[in-house]
């Protein structure tokens, strides 16, 4: 299980993933934007999205989870 | 004179305005979106106006806005700094429309440097060098077009601007993936799909030239800036003069700068950027920002001018305030911005301390101090750091000491970079390019 959390604070620009769906490793979940740069999101396991935590628009803080894969 | 001036903008950039305006006895008045109400700047104008939520798009972005605070403040002018509304012909029109003194080049110069296919097509009839390229949009990764270029090709958004959706393709996958990049973010950013594609030039310097378009219609160009210490695209530090343009080279860049302002009617003051091949001494023009550069200082710096003061008469329809420029000595601009040094990625947050240098050499144009907030919401950018000196080693040494000397805490910036690159031989010794930064990181 992998818990993909925000390094930064953020906006939550794009969500290319949906719960339930399978990821590889190194695949885009979300793109945020912060200070007018984005910055993409990636899987650091493969297999399944069991929870997203985010929409687009959302404000996100440093730490904050974004997904699990499991 | 007037005797009023909205500043149609935030952070360092307005506090830089408002400065100059209130030095000439003249009413500054600052606006805000609901996240900056504590920055110096709110502070430092007579009157400041509240525009709205924090979202570009809803406060510095929203012409409206600002039109109704300039209202209902009586603004005679309105300074758009730099960025934001300041490239938007149409937001300079409606300010002219409703009876204000737009303190810019008029929108049809705006417009037609605005778009960067126009601009290059505009430049090659003006005599000023341009790049081989496409003279219309290309509307897809055009192969055939490309290979009649020659790779590496810079693929740029027309309509585009600070680095964003640019890149460069050395064969075509590589066409394809950065066409796709530029596509969307020309779209989403600049609202303009249009692609063109440019000869890139390896290990070229990006060397750019101020120029002031004058009341009586005559343009002078007052010296160079170099801007070839770039990550993403996108200028951190910047020097004057170049350490790669000889005296004939300069000559021919400066003469070109003032036929490119020419051809546009331009007024005010702009930037014609272009990037310099040092070996065989040579330039294309690259772009034209018709507005005031964030680099400014360093200009400032070397020729003694007050550029913002410049402006204000120029838009008065006053004469300037210097007959001839002799830019004397060598100033260096430090980008300092709310990211991490090794990666670059941004980093807002809160800042506990913040200590500036200071010193007769040193010059800091910032646009917060302690216990501010750096929200996500604007650029990254929260400070400029210059330093002077009679030359370029004299120029270096303070720029070591001011670097060691500013204290910013509470959250990450790219200061540590600075101290970096200031022990780089390549920076040092001068001879660089746009390659720089990528080098460093890739060792």
């Amino acid at each position: 299980m992998a818990e993909v959390r925000a390094e930064m604070v953020a906006n939550v620009w794009k969500v290319l993933v949906s719960e339930g769906d399978q990821v590889e490793d190194g695949d885009t979940l979300v793109i945020l934007e912060s200070m007018k740069m984005e910055i993409p999101v990636l899987a650091e396991d493969s297999g399944t999205i069991s929870t997203l935590k985010v929409a687009e628009g959302d404000v996100i803080q440093e730490g904050d989870l974004i997904a699990v894969i499991e | 004179m007037f005797e009023s001036v909205l500043v149609a903008n935030r952070g360092e950039i307005a506090r830089r305005v408002i400065r100059t305006v209130r030095a000439l006895g003249i009413k500054a008045i600052a606006v805000h979106s609901e996240a900056d109400a504590d920055l110096p700047y709110v502070d430092e104008a007579d009157e400041a106006i509240l525009i709205g939520p924090a979202q570009p798009a809803q406060s510095y972005l929203d012409i409206d806005a600002v039109m109704e605070a300039a209202k209902r403040t009586n603004a005679q002018a309105v300074h758009p700094g730099y960025g934001f509304l300041a490239e938007n012909a149409a937001f300079a029109e409606r300010v002219i429309a409703e009876g204000l003194v737009w303190i810019g080049p008029p929108p049809e110069a705006i417009s037609a440097m605005g778009d960067k296919i126009n601009a290059r097509n505009l430049m090659e009839k003006a005599g000023v060098p341009v790049a081989s390229g496409t003279r219309e949009p290309v509307p897809d990764a055009d192969a055939a077009v490309a290979a009649g270029i020659g790779y590496p090709v810079m693929v740029k958004a027309a309509g585009g601007g600070g680095g964003i959706g640019m890149s460069v393709a050395r064969d075509e996958a590589e066409l394809r993936k950065a066409y796709d990049t530029a596509r969307t973010r020309a779209e989403r950013f600049f609202g303009n799909p249009d692609i063109l594609l440019e000869r890139y030039i390896e290990h070229a310097r990006h060397v750019e030239v101020q120029i002031l378009g004058l009341a009586d219609g005559t343009v002078v160009a007052l010296g160079e800036r170099d801007c070839s210490v770039q990550r993403r695209h996108q200028k951190i530090v910047e020097e004057t003069p170049s350490p790669g343009v000889g005296l004939e080279l300069r000559a021919r860049m400066l003469a070109a700068a003032v036929r490119a302002g020419e051809a546009v009617g331009y007024r005010g003051a702009g930037t014609v950027e272009c990037l310099v091949d040092p070996v065989a001494q040579d330039f294309v023009f690259l772009e034209m920002n018709t507005r005031l550069q964030v680099e400014h200082p360093i200009t400032e710096l070397v020729t003694g001018l007050d550029l913002v003061e410049q402006q204000l008469l120029i838009a008065a329809g006053e004469p300037v305030s210097f007959t001839s420029v002799q830019p004397r000595g060598h100033a260096i601009e430090f980008r300092v911005y709310a990211e991490d040094p090794k990666r670059f990625l941004p980093s807002p947050g809160s800042i506990t301390v913040w200590e500036e240098p200071a010193g007769e050499v040193v010059r800091v144009d910032s646009g917060y101090r302690a216990g501010n907030k750096v929200t996500p919401f604007y650029d990254p950018l929260l400070a400029k750091l210059c330093v002077y000196g009679p030359d370029r080693a004299q120029a270096l040494a303070a720029a070591r000491k001011a670097v060691a000397e500013f204290r910013i805490e509470g959250l990450k910036t790219n200061l540590p970079f600075f101290t970096e690159l200031l022990e780089d031989p390549g920076f040092a010794t001068g001879d660089y390019d746009t390659g720089l930064v990528d080098r460093m990181r890739a060792r």
